[in-house]
């Protein structure tokens, strides 16, 4: 019998099981890493308590993340902080506290998410680590407190959809421009359980902020890894937080996929995703003019260094339109303090912007910057349903890049950013 | 194992994600589900918390329980009463987190079913009869391994008893 290749999922997960496996296969693996948030651990740690739990089981342990309601805005979250702290303590569990950023960012930073790994989070954006080239997937708290006083979870290999990028974006596009591009072509149940490989002879021109960009949105089409394949920007990523790696995964030319999806980054032009629905994808020139309150820029999908950075070359000396909010919440610490000395924060701040805690900031509404009833706010989040920014009704969400968020601030209203110089 | 109750519909009826079955509004200031369970669906039914009985059904389209991985979303469900979910697709997560507490999904076509409906699930035998009138159809059979989890009460449950994963 002749070997069939494999994808990357495929690859990752015959590694973690020490057996050939394709996909539809069930198969038990190792996990080389757990990952909890403030919102998911409460149920984490009653179920490990219920399974004995004496210390994790995986290569290199976990860790619990204080950043959906940071710092606490109630004595009720502050209670359930307090417990996470307590149990993280009891169980030498290393716990990233309040105000050290979003754990899609924090985690990748603290050096224990390697290429080739696979890691389970319970948190949906955990998908963002495919661009560090691993298999990482978001699940409830019961799978994960599994995960991790075991060492090992059973999955269904996915089925893979293969992305070749061709071409360059457009100055003024940007990476979560190519994410909902992705999300409207594919739908949000298009790649249930499949894994979303990117490939193709433009990958090299993605930064590795931009490769988490896409990989994080990935869950928004239903699927269950994002893994992109290991090249030299992944090694640089590494050496830059001080990890020296040489290798990852690449998948065989011969592997097997679900379908092929070729997309030319020049063809993309800014996007949004509109009212209540991360599918409903159109350009910007389509709701030009729509009028904003609030801007947010941050979370997991776009507060990184690269993203301030692209936000505050638009406002540079210049200030938000009187009527619009600016808000600004760095995805950790560390990109604070780059974004900081680059300059950025201070262009932003110069600007209008009001900064709020490293953290996942107003995206789920737990936190500072809750919109009004009825108000439109153009954000760089991954999702825009119904309530989500903390509101009992309707909040019109319209997601975007950090260049158009930025743009429209000042303008007061949705605006393409290649209309407005940088 | 056979099921009885009402059955609740929604609006939209595809894509319902999980902030919409329990709001970050209460999931991340409140962990006692039976707490919970009184905003669950609120942003889509604010009526349904007070309606649903024990037993009683959930039905709706495609890709139900999308979005945010919080296992808070199946366990306020159960902990409303909602015995079952009926849907036409489900997003993998809440796919797997609900049977890792017990929570039986049901997958099928569900544009037949009325809202308000009294119906029998038979989760072995993998059909749903509206009771009035008598209609049955048949349910995608239930995988294997869902129903392991099933039968052992969940994923917790079924690891101490086997040592590890029989699935």
């Amino acid at each position: 019998m002749v070997a069939m290749g494999m994808t990357i999922a495929e690859k990752v997960l015959s590694a973690h099981s020490d057996r050939d496996c394709h996909a539809g296969d069930h198969v038990v693996a190792s996990v080389d890493f757990c990952m909890s948030q403030d919102g998911t651990s409460m149920i984490m740690m009653r179920e490990l308590e219920r399974l004995g739990f004496s210390g994790p089981r995986t290569t290199r342990g976990m860790a619990m993340v204080l950043d959906h309601s940071s710092p606490p805005p109630s004595a009720g979250i502050a209670r359930i902080h307090a417990m996470i702290r307590g149990f993280a303590a009891a169980n030498k569990i290393p716990l990233h506290d309040i105000g050290e950023g979003v754990c899609h960012q924090v985690v990748p930073e603290s050096g224990k998410v390697l290429p080739g790994d696979l890691v389970l989070g319970a948190d949906s954006h955990t998908c963002t680590y495919g661009a560090l080239n691993a298999c990482a997937t978001g699940l409830g708290s019961t799978d994960v407190a599994v995960g991790a006083s075991s060492g090992r979870m059973w999955f269904k290999v996915p089925e893979t959809t293969r992305v070749t990028l061709s071409g360059i974006l457009q100055r003024g596009v940007s990476a979560k421009d190519l994410a909902l591009h992705m999300v409207g072509l594919v739908g949000a149940d298009g790649a249930t359980y499949e894994s979303i490989e990117y490939g193709g002879d433009s990958v090299s021109s993605l930064t590795m902020d931009s490769r988490m960009t896409v990989a994080n949105m990935a869950v928004e089409m239903g699927a269950k890894f994002s893994p992109f394949g290991f090249d030299g920007a992944t090694a640089e990523w590494f050496s830059s937080h001080g990890m020296q790696v040489r290798e990852g995964v690449l998948p065989d030319s011969d592997a097997t996929y679900v379908r092929a999806i070729d997309v030319d980054l020049s063809d993309i032009p800014p996007m949004v995703a509109r009212r209540h629905r991360v599918d409903d994808v159109c350009a910007v020139a389509d709701v030009a003019g729509t009028h904003v309150d609030q801007v947010f820029i941050g979370t997991c999908t776009n507060g990184r260094v690269s993203d301030l950075a692209a936000a505050a070359r638009i406002v540079r000396g210049r200030h938000v339109k009187q009527g619009t909010r600016l808000i600004v919440a760095p995805a950790s610490r560390r990109v604070y303090l780059e974004a900081m000395r680059a300059g950025s924060i201070d262009y932003l701040v110069d600007a209008g912007a009001v900064m709020v805690a490293p953290g996942c900031g107003p995206c789920v509404g737990t936190n500072a910057g809750v919109p009004a009833d009825g108000e439109t706010v153009l954000s760089t989040a991954n999702r825009n349903f119904m309530g989500r920014m903390g509101n009992e009704n309707g909040v019109n969400i319209l997601l975007c890049s950090p260049e158009t968020a930025a743009a429209s601030a000042l303008k007061g209203e949705i605006v393409d950013p290649r209309e407005v110089s940088a | 194992m056979s099921l009885r109750g009402r059955a609740h519909r929604f609006e939209p009826d595809d894509d319902i994600n999980t902030d919409y079955i329990i709001s970050g509004r209460y999931k991340f200031k409140i962990d006692d589900m039976s707490e919970l369970a009184k905003h669950v669906m609120e942003d889509i039914d604010p009526g349904f918390a007070g309606s649903v009985s024990r037993g009683d059904f959930v039905v709706a389209g495609r890709n139900f329980g999308c979005g945010s991985s919080r296992e808070q979303a199946p366990r306020a469900l159960q902990a409303a009463g909602v015995s079952a979910v009926i849907a036409k697709s489900y997003a993998r997560i809440f796919y797997r987190s609900s049977f890792n507490i017990g929570l039986p999904l049901v997958e099928m076509d569900t544009d037949w079913i009325a809202d308000g409906a009294e119906l029998e699930v038979d989760l072995a035998g993998g059909t749903v009869t509206e009771v009035v009138s008598g209609r049955s159809s048949p349910t995608r059979p239930l995988p294997l391994a869902m129903r392991t989890l099933l039968e052992d009460g969940g994923l917790v449950e079924h690891v101490k008893k086997n040592g590890g994963f029989q699935l």
